[in-house]
């Protein structure tokens, strides 16, 4: 059950891997070959463990045996021991028949009774065995593995979090079956191309792993269409940048998200654009949240129609927010700070911070005689100012007291 | 910088819990910021392991083969590939306090967990302000729960709550002789009451050892107790029964904790000290106290 790299990608979906990541068909992705080791012919060296020979032959990347003074680095005995009990279709060979690949071509193939183990062996023969422990078939962890796979420590060095991909078994079984060459380096250009530095390439990839299970042309087909929308290649880039998931969303239904955006904020094509642009989770969540909280906004807090545009434009988090959080806070805000919808709808930042930050310095303001919030009379305290600027900055200019003041009062409430 | 870090997290220090916050999420914050703060640290070297390569030995011709050790970078120590150095810290949480309720919170780090046990058994005494507010009941005898009945006020005079208070205290300060299992007519026990040492042995109900009123302007009146074994209902209740010793009733607005033990409320840390530093600082600072007051809890109490 030989895979090869271009089938994996396409059907790894389809099939029902086991929970563990599982290397058997990882040899041939391995660090170049190693001298594989045949039992008893003369003129290759000799496989030391005898058990790994059960389980069939393998691995040999290359059709022709390599020299053993071109072996050079770390590579471990990849073969025999990947074989995996955990398949059924375990290639049970003979140990004097070699595979019938077509890659592998021995000379001198012939048959011969199997060596008993306690017979000397020249002390040539003696150095070329090969002792390393074998791989682990089945782990729940990459760290095993990075060591032989060329594409892990590549990952690893364009600042993939591997840690994180291991929690999941799909994606650490597919990364481990891809090929640098063949499946990743057309996808990191693709990805260079739209504007993606070589720094953040890294976060990407760990969010958006699944990105290798899409096809090239697919992709390509998305970006098109955005750019069919007026997007501009700056805007694409930092959409892909910040939903990591957007190229993964096939063109109707990108279409349908921009629509019902479109409709539902009735907003100008400019302005949809900008603020998708803005937050394009918006494209790859969820619509049902949105929904809900258009609803809130309109029923509950009663704000009109083009006050909730307006807010929207500034503050694009509003429409995937809590429901519970923005209730508390308008409440807060509307019913015991006293404050009307037309100042709210002027500074929607208030939706957007946390409730104990206003309380807080609300209460102070309060102790301290300042919570005006009317901008008609003296005294006027914006509200963005009340909520967007840090301890310090507030405590000088908007509170006129000290820092030590403040949690003095906090430590009253 | 991980380890050395965690080397000085051990021990005891005080929190201060706003109110509307469960005790139990600012456990999990602080350790949150903590481990933050651990893993924040410089990564490690990269690592080399050991390999043995098949090579031609140097002087013959390529025919002799040997094997030659050599050292190759690995990345399986590699912070990448391995997660974060810390994953989890023990944070144990010393007296609780209800969402309602604010104060200082003792909270232990790594060894100092095992130092909120000998604190517990130490039987020491909490402060509280209690503020009260007549003319209301409720059913959960807070401000904001179900009405339950509203009554006139006018007649409360300030002598007459000190009068309540005062008897409250003493049928407490008998409870208090009762749970600690001491014969009052012995000397020993005679010179421990004077000196106010008397405590309980183990679990009690709520015991106060001395209440009194700070501040008194109808409606509103502050109380100050300070008590062990309670919980903040059972305050809320004792506002409720001071309401209905007065022929009125009363509900608790605000209860909170400035003392516990030896904690106070300057030791306590606020919302914005919650990072590995000032959590550090302020076990090393509290250290010395700490150790004292439980040596001195442990020994027999008229020690010579």
């Amino acid at each position: 059950m030989a895979l090869s790299a271009q089938q994996v990608p396409r059907w790894f979906n389809a099939i029902k891997l086991s929970s563990f990541v599982n290397a058997t068909q990882v040899r041939k992705r391995f660090l170049r070959s190693r001298k594989t080791l045949l039992y008893g012919f003369s003129a290759p060296p000799m496989s030391s463990d005898n058990c790994l020979l059960q389980w069939g032959i393998k691995t040999y990347r290359t059709s022709s045996l390599w020299n053993s003074s071109q072996s050079t680095n770390s590579s471990r005995q990849e073969n025999n021991s990947l074989q995996s009990t955990l398949l059924p279709s375990v290639n049970k060979q003979p140990q004097k028949i070699p595979n019938a690949d077509s890659e592998l071509s021995l000379e001198g193939l012939e048959d011969l009774p199997p060596l008993s183990p306690l017979q000397p062996v020249s002390e040539e023969e003696a150095i070329q065995i090969i002792a390393d422990p074998p791989l682990p078939p089945v782990s729940f962890t990459l760290r095993d593995y990075v060591d032989h796979s060329e594409t892990l420590q590549k990952l690893v060095l364009l600042g993939v979090d591997l840690s994180k991909i291991e929690k999941h078994p799909d994606a650490a079984n597919l990364l481990l079956r891809l090929d640098f060459e063949k499946d990743i380096k057309p996808i990191l250009l693709f990805l260079k191309d739209l504007g993606i530095e070589d720094n953040q390439l890294g976060p990407f990839l760990t969010k958006n792993y699944a990105i290798f299970s899409e096809d090239l042309e697919n992709l390509r087909m998305r970006v098109t269409y955005l750019q069919s929308k007026n997007f501009s290649k700056a805007d694409i880039t930092q959409m892909v940048r910040n939903a990591p998931f957007l190229l993964n969303f096939s063109v109707e239904r990108l279409d349908n998200r921009l629509g019902f955006f479109q409709k539902e904020l009735e907003l100008s094509v400019k302005k949809t654009r900008d603020l998708v642009v803005r937050l394009p989770r918006l494209l790859t969540g969820s619509l049902e949240p949105v929904k809900e909280n258009m609803k809130v906004y309109r029923l509950e807090f009663g704000f009109k129609r083009n006050e909730i545009q307006h807010m929207v434009t500034r503050i694009p988090k509003m429409l995937t927010a809590n429901k519970r959080k923005l209730t508390e806070m308008f409440d807060y805000v509307h019913n015991m700070m006293s404050v009307p919808h037309h100042i709210i709808v002027r500074f929607p930042q208030v939706f957007n911070t946390k409730l104990f930050k206003v309380k807080e310095r609300h209460l102070f303001l309060t102790y301290l005689g300042r919570a005006q919030y009317d901008p008609a009379k003296p005294n006027y305290i914006p509200l963005d100012r009340l909520v967007s600027i840090p301890d310090e900055i507030f405590c000088e200019e908007i509170a006129k007291a000290s820092v030590q003041d403040f949690q003095k009062f906090l430590k009253t409430l | 910088m991980g380890s050395a870090g965690l080397a000085r997290l051990h021990g005891l220090f005080a929190t201060y819990k706003p109110p509307g916050l469960k005790w139990k999420h600012l456990r999990d914050t602080v350790e949150m910021q903590l481990l933050k703060g651990l893993n924040a640290g410089k990564p490690p070297a990269p690592e080399q392991r050991v390999c043995f390569l098949l090579g031609p030995m140097e002087g013959s011709e390529g025919k002799e083969l040997t094997l030659t050790a050599t050292s190759v970078p690995t990345l399986t120590n590699h912070p990448l590939v391995c997660g974060p150095e810390f994953t989890s810290l023990k944070v144990g949480v010393g007296h609780r306090l209800d969402t309602r309720a604010s104060g200082v919170l003792v909270l232990g780090v790594g060894h100092g967990c095992r130092l909120l046990t000998d604190m517990y058994n130490a039987h020491l005494t909490k402060d509280y302000t209690v503020l009260g507010l007549l003319g209301k009941a409720t059913d959960d005898f807070c401000e904001d729960g179900q009405l339950v009945e509203k009554t006139t006020y006018d007649h409360v005079t300030r002598e007459k709550l000190d009068r309540i208070l005062a008897v409250i205290q003493g049928s407490h300060q008998k409870a208090l002789v009762m749970y600690s299992n001491l014969d009052l007519k012995t000397q020993e026990a005679y010179e421990m009451a004077v000196r106010g040492l008397i405590r309980p042995t183990n679990k009690s109900p709520m015991l106060i050892t001395s209440i009194r009123c700070r501040h008194f302007a109808p409606p509103e009146f502050l109380l100050e107790v300070q008590c062990m074994h309670e919980t903040q209902k059972q305050l809320r209740r004792l506002v409720h029964e001071i309401g209905l010793e007065l022929k009125t009733t009363a509900v608790c607005s605000q209860v909170r904790r400035t003392r516990d033990g030896f904690f106070m409320l300057d030791d306590a840390l606020l919302r914005t000290q919650w990072d590995l530093h000032s959590i550090q600082d302020a076990i090393q600072a509290a250290a010395p106290r700490v150790a004292a007051e439980l040596e001195k809890s442990l020994r027999p109490v008229l020690g010579t």
